[in-house]
């Protein structure tokens, strides 16, 4: 191993171990913080397998972080367990994700855009008028599962629990990424005609990572629902997609962990700026439009001394 | 004459009223090296497209290894064995050379569905993607962006990854295009040096290079195969002379 791949290794185990032992230190609001880091952190992580290594620039994200959320929400009261608040939810977005990517594929750039905004907007509005979701109330009383006989009703227990699954998240994510795979998918991101040409059927790679994106947004969504305890039908609203983008945007397009440090500094930054104004949309606003500006590469790009991104 | 490698029968393109390819009629020996030449807008490059799938053909057949292609999709072409390079640089720019060539050379797809393995070890495409580099010259240069190479290094894996997918049939449209003299020999002397058991189809515009590759020229004319020949039947044929100069 070179130097600052060892580096690159120590610092993420600092960082994970100063994560872990956050709520040690800190009071519940900043522990609250975190989590919502965690969690945020899985969906925009999701997202840039899309958009940073498939160059899928999906607008629709948000219809699988809302599926993920009310499975998780119907089934949970049920059955309070790891099936109904992880496997379950990651199923039924991934069958979503099969279904909306089946036809959302088939068209790029803007077109891919505005029809996966399409589909987001069509479950919004399906949760929003149907009565057995809750409708525009969404469903509330959503209790935590029970993970191997353990309550994970407390802060701390529940800290525990979504530092694994993120860790997990993040760690498989990064083996596709880097998986013959995850290359396939970087080629198409350079040069789908060429890749056609080689040989590769770029349609089934480009569906295959809408449903592995879909199913992680799918956990995110319901680990969401059982952090705040409810859902309604804004978690389908096109702004959770917006705000997952910014997040991969601000950390780092194609850099796969940037996500969670965007989703990180979009959270810490709305919370600390609406403390002192009510304008913090403008606030971060004005320090997005300077970060693309002046940080392309997102945090980490600018991190890793260069601008723009990894070759 | 061998057994054909490719056969086309009537094969036609219309774009509205204009037939940019129309009821062209050729084939191909294995082994062989074929020159498709003709003035600019002769159906050159439309022709390849409908060959390897880019288009698809308004009329007739296409034959490759004795099983119908035409109107299958540009993948499953090249899964068969038929590749081409673009007569634009269609690289994979900010790959590497090696990745450039090492994604074409898994493009058969064994292996690349696997989502949690390292491609490190994937030994046979990254095997032949390091021996194709050597093939046009790239051996120095893989681990460098493609988009960093010079223009006419990227020429060279232009070619490189039509290679690398191990075709039994390789169309090369204008390989030697925008190059420099001692370019365009360097290229000419790559592709005399490949195996004979890939089948060349090559679009060219250099009379110097299709002279010293070709076994035969066939001479496309508005979307019409002209004449075939050898090389010096070819050039002897008035009436080549006279669609160059008309065109010129």
């Amino acid at each position: 191993m070179t130097g600052p791949v060892l580096a690159r290794a120590a610092a993420l185990i600092v960082l994970t171990a100063a994560v872990a032992l956050f709520p040690l230190a800190a009071g519940t609001y900043p522990v609250k913080l975190l989590q919502e880091i965690l969690i945020w952190g899985i969906f925009a992580m999701s997202l840039d397998l899309l958009m940073g290594f498939a160059g899928m620039v999906s607008f629709g994200h948000s219809a699988f972080f809302g599926i993920g959320a009310y499975t998780a929400a119907l089934l949970l009261p049920k059955f309070p367990g790891l099936l109904a608040a992880l496997v379950a939810p990651a199923v039924a977005a991934g069958l979503g994700a099969l279904v909306i990517g089946f036809f959302s594929i088939r068209v790029s750039g803007v077109y891919f855009i505005m029809l996966t905004l399409a589909f987001s907007q069509m479950f919004y509005a399906v949760a929003f008028q149907n009565a057995f979701l809750g409708a525009e109330d969404g469903l509330v009383g959503i209790p935590r599962p029970a993970v191997l006989g353990m309550s994970i009703g407390s802060t701390g227990a529940f800290h525990a629990y979504l530092l694994v699954i993120a860790i997990v998240c993040a760690l498989f994510l990064w083996r596709v990424v880097r998986s013959p795979f995850g290359h396939v998918l970087r080629g198409i991101h350079e040069n789908e005609a060429r890749m056609q040409a080689v040989g590769y059927p770029v349609n089934r790679y480009k569906l295959a990572a809408f449903v592995i994106a879909g199913m992680l947004a799918g956990v995110a969504g319901s680990l969401y629902t059982q952090f705040v305890g409810s859902i309604s039908p804004s978690a389908f609203l096109w702004t959770t997609s917006g705000e997952a983008l910014l997040m991969v945007i601000i950390g780092g397009t194609g850099t796969l962990f940037g996500g969670i440090l965007g989703a990180g500094a979009f959270i810490l930054l709305q919370s600390l700026v609406s403390s002192y104004t009510e304008r913090w949309m403008l606030i971060l606003g004005l320090t997005f439009v300077l970060l693309v500006l002046f940080a392309p590469g997102g945090i980490v790009g600018a991190l890793r001394g260069r601008v723009g991104l990894r070759a | 004459m061998t057994e054909s490698i490719l056969a086309l029968e009537g094969l036609t393109r219309r774009f509205g009223a204009l037939s940019a390819v129309n009821g062209v009629s050729l084939s191909v020996a294995a082994r062989e090296r074929r020159a498709i030449i003709g003035p600019n807008g002769a159906g050159k490059t439309t022709l390849f497209n409908l060959i390897t799938g880019q288009l698809v053909p308004s009329a007739g057949a296409i034959v490759f290894g004795g099983a119908p292609m035409a109107g299958l999709a540009p993948h499953a072409i090249a899964r068969r064995g038929l590749s081409r390079s673009f007569q634009r640089n269609n690289l994979f720019p900010r790959l590497t050379v090696v990745e450039n060539l090492r994604l074409a050379a898994a493009g058969d797809g064994r292996g690349s569905w696997n989502l949690l393995g390292s491609v490190a070890r994937l030994r046979a495409p990254l095997e032949r993607a390091r021996e194709t580099a050597a093939a046009v010259g790239l051996a120095e240069r893989l681990d460098a962006a493609a988009g960093q190479l010079s223009y006419g290094e990227q020429r060279q894996l232009e070619v490189g990854v039509a290679l690398a997918t191990r075709p039994r049939l390789l169309l090369l449209d204008e390989p030697t295009a925008g190059m420099s003299p001692e370019e365009t020999l360097r290229m000419t002397r790559m592709l005399e040096r490949l195996p004979r058991e890939v089948t060349l189809l090559i679009i060219e515009h250099d009379m110097d290079v299709v002279a010293s590759l070709a076994d035969r020229v066939t001479v496309l004319h508005y979307g019409e195969v002209l004449t075939e020949g050898s090389f010096a039947e070819v050039k002897a044929d008035p009436r080549v002379y006279e669609v160059y100069l008309g065109s010129a």
